[in-house]
């Protein structure tokens, strides 16, 4: 390793510079930043449209869940949240699970959990919103 | 790699347990604590749209849920962690902008943090009692 470095013009700095251990730089960092200042007004109408639901009945939920304006914010909350807790979520495996296979086996769970819920919040507002 | 020798003894940072508990520190604990949880409580967004969805029989179980005193002690857990996670959220924001580092700044935003959530969220729940016309 030590002669391939010497051979090298290229610093150590040189090639880590905006790639990090991860080779993908702040983008985790800024990315979740982006989500969570989107989540900022995106959580309020969700506040409000969960406010709006309560004790309403079956038939009163579906249509104020299919208006677009409702189903559009609720399916901007959906993408966003799915993405923000999968970052998090990802943060909290790399910082506390430190066994190789066990941290492939929670990162790939995590994937496949907002994955799952993301797709299933969409399909069932999609539903609402489209009636069949 | 056979030659690899043992890594050499190097000095590591104390534990979280040794250091006096401290607001600042108690809120980035209970910030990541309620992101872990609302993580798992968009299972609960989900069975309830997924309910609608599916018809009058399956969202009448949600309702019965939602109207029981565990259903509406889970609600409140959860407005309370996402209010909480939302100010914890604008907290960091202030200091990606490179604000709210001195030592009473600090201190005010995390006790923003506590006090305000506590508060909206009561706040949240009254509004709502009273759109109901009382508690059911």
């Amino acid at each position: 390793m030590n002669d391939h470095h010497a051979k090298q013009m290229r610093t150590p700095l040189r090639q880590v510079r905006g790639l990090g251990s991860a080779r993908s730089g702040t983008t985790h960092f800024w990315h979740q930043r982006v989500t969570s200042v989107a989540l900022l007004s995106l959580t309020i109408a969700f506040v409000v449209i969960v406010v709006m639901l309560l004790g309403r009945n079956h038939a009163a939920a579906v249509q104020i869940l299919g208006s677009p304006l409702v189903a559009i914010l609720m399916l901007l909350f959906i993408f966003t949240t799915a993405y923000h807790m999968w970052l998090g979520m990802q943060e909290i495996i790399v910082d506390y699970v430190h066994d190789d296979a066990l941290k492939l086996f929670t990162l790939i769970s995590n994937t496949f959990f907002c994955a799952a819920v993301g797709l299933a919040c969409t399909y069932a507002i999609l539903k609402l919103s489209f009636g069949v | 790699m056979a030659e690899a020798k043992a890594p050499a003894e190097r000095p590591l940072s104390p534990h979280l347990q040794i250091y006096r508990p401290m607001l600042t520190m108690m809120m980035s604990i209970v910030h990541r604590i309620s992101g872990a949880a609302l993580y798992f409580g968009m299972l609960l967004l989900a069975w309830w749209l997924i309910s609608a969805a599916a018809g009058p029989n399956a969202y009448a179980k949600v309702e019965a849920f939602m109207g029981s005193i565990a259903g509406r002690l889970v609600l409140f857990g959860y407005t309370w962690a996402l209010i909480h996670h939302m100010l914890g959220g604008i907290r960091h924001l202030i200091w990606d902008m490179g604000r709210g580092f001195g030592p009473q700044e600090r201190e005010w935003l995390a006790a923003a943090t506590l006090v305000g959530s506590v508060g909206l969220t009561i706040a949240l729940w009254v509004i709502g009692y009273l759109l109901m016309g009382g508690p059911r």
